[in-house]
């Protein structure tokens, strides 16, 4: 019996896996070959790029904060606060800015996509769609992978700026040093493999919050309840797909663009 | 299936389209030997029928029967286990979704929900093929205007769904399945959840539809006072609405299919459909 669960629930996952790779991929096609959906790529970039400012703004501005006041105590032990900015810097460009944003962006727009797509499918509105000759994935799907990949790269440079930013606030204001020393030494230590790790990120976590949103969205069953369903397994695969993601990520830059 | 004689008179077309389905011409629907399951027992089993050019098929049996499942399985939304299907003479059992986009251009469906875009306005939703197709703004507002002139729904051109009752829906629906003059209408329970005077406006639009253009059809019901109104009615374009046939009189190219647990159990005319000794046919009946 319970060998019996096993198997199903392994063979489950398979299924989901081997469906999503195909739907992911048969979305990521879809940008090459038209008609594309340009209007629906600027619908989308403003609902994801405009609509999510806010608070990817605030949560940089208090993460920076938070590891200057943290970095600030430890590294006061060592007498070393003069290199916060260093390490404020180089951890948000290079990892909490990126991670941060996926996963911000996934709480706020997977779960739209999901529930969005989700109701679409239990009132057969993607059916009315394809009976109307138009293909769901090309007309909601690729739009939302296009704009969320091309808006999270620039959200993740708002998150990096204002949480530099917030670092700089708490050294100056809360633990009263140098804004110039802490702005400077963020500045000096920053590498172009740090950035090119901090802005290769946001793509993969752009196509993972778009593409899961839309697949738990458009595999919707059971009603309303469902619509729920979709909405949390959205967040939840999205924001866990991206910090693995970001792990294997990570390995692969530091491997590329080893430190000094 | 049929076993009794077809009786009843049919009546003179005054739109002039043929008087009954031409049993020659290629059939714009043809179900071979096609059965289809969800994770438990067959949905339907070996059902095979065919519609001809003109023809309006009804398919009758109780709720949940898979008379929807026919009917999404007619233009590919869901796809058959065994059997063939052939929609405009292709073979679509097993065409590629991108080969079937522009076939399904050619259908018109109406859901039982009417599945209007709720993000939306009326003249968006019936326009929805023509934008996607490029067409220009002032020829996409004649031809939504005259889409809604045909269901009498004009003012709600710029309405959302949101604000339009039930059988309203439904009328727009029906107007988004007409604009690009189908070769094929699918109703899936078109009067569903409706009340009686707004289903006979539905009905109504239906077999003006029928009459008016003559577009070989599958309606999907399990009403029969609905199946029966567009057998034994005709629109009169003079008088602007519905009027019966004379007594005896049944519509040819109207006829009927019924479903039993999956299984077609009935394909004929009225006449042949009030003669059957299939038990269940007469039980469904009374």
């Amino acid at each position: 019996m319970a060998i019996n669960t096993i198997e199903n629930t392994a063979k489950q996952l398979v299924l989901t896996v081997q469906d999503y790779s195909l739907f992911a991929w048969r979305a990521f096609l879809n940008l090459w070959s038209p008609p594309r959906y340009w209007q629906d790529i600027l619908v989308q970039s403003d609902i994801i790029g405009a609509g999510s400012t806010s608070i990817v703004l605030l949560s940089g501005f208090f993460t920076g904060g938070v590891l200057a006041l943290q970095s600030a105590a430890t590294l006061s032990q060592f007498g070393a606060t003069a290199v916060t900015g260093r390490f404020v810097g180089i951890t948000m460009i290079r990892e909490l800015g990126p991670v941060l944003t996926g996963i911000m962006v996934a709480g706020r727009n997977a779960s739209s996509m999901a529930s969005e797509l989700g109701s679409m499918v239990v009132t057969e509105q993607i059916d009315a769609m394809r009976a109307l000759g138009v293909d769901p994935i090309r007309k909601l799907v690729t739009p939302r992978i296009f704009a969320c990949i091309s808006m999270l790269f620039f959200l993740t440079i708002v998150a990096d700026a204002f949480g530099i930013l917030g670092g700089g606030f708490v050294t100056v204001f809360m633990n009263h040093q140098d804004g110039t020393q802490y702005f400077s030494m963020a500045w000096e230590h920053l590498r172009y493999p740090d950035i090119i790790q901090g802005l290769v990120k946001p793509l993969f976590s752009g196509f993972i919050i778009a593409s899961i949103g839309c697949f738990y969205g458009l595999r919707t069953t059971g009603g309303t309840e469902g619509v729920g369903r979709s909405t949390i397994q959205a967040v939840v695969y999205a924001s866990v797909l991206i910090i693995v993601v970001d792990f294997l990520n990570t390995q692969v830059l530091l491997t590329l663009f080893p430190s000094p | 299936m049929s076993e009794i004689p077809v009786t009843a008179q049919p009546y003179p077309d005054p739109y002039g389209h043929a008087l009954a389905p031409d049993a020659g011409a290629r059939p714009v629907v043809a179900f071979r030997g096609v059965s289809i399951a969800f994770a438990g027992p067959p949905v339907l089993e070996d059902i095979s029928f065919s519609v001809a050019p003109g023809e309006t098929r009804i398919v009758l049996g109780p709720a949940g029967v898979g008379k929807s499942v026919l009917l999404k399985l007619v233009n590919g939304l869901l796809r058959p286990d065994e059997g063939s299907i052939l929609l405009f003479g292709e073979e679509i059992a097993h065409m590629p979704e991108e080969m079937l986009f522009p076939l399904r251009t050619r259908t018109g469906m109406v859901f039982q929900e009417g599945a209007l875009f709720d993000s939306l306005n009326v003249r968006d939703n019936v326009a929805y093929q023509l934008i996607q197709e490029g067409v220009s703004d002032d020829e996409i507002d004649r031809r939504v205007r005259e889409a809604l002139r045909f269901v009498e729904l004009e003012e709600t051109f710029d309405l959302f769904p949101g604000s339009l009752s039930g059988g309203m829906k439904r009328r727009v629906a029906i107007a988004r399945a007409l604009i690009r003059q189908p070769e094929l209408l699918l109703y899936d329970s078109p009067t569903g959840g409706l009340d009686p005077v707004t289903s006979t406006t539905i009905i109504e639009l239906i077999v003006k539809e029928r009459d008016f253009y003559g577009t070989p059809s599958i309606l999907v019901t399990h009403r029969l006072q609905d199946a029966f109104t567009l057998c034994t009615h005709r629109f009169d374009a003079e008088l602007g609405r519905m009027v019966p046939l004379p007594e005896g009189h049944t519509d040819p190219s109207t006829t009927f299919l019924v479903l039993e647990e999956g299984r077609l159990i009935f394909d004929g005319s009225l006449d042949n459909l009030l003669r059957s000794r299939n038990e269940f046919v007469r039980e469904f009946l009374q």
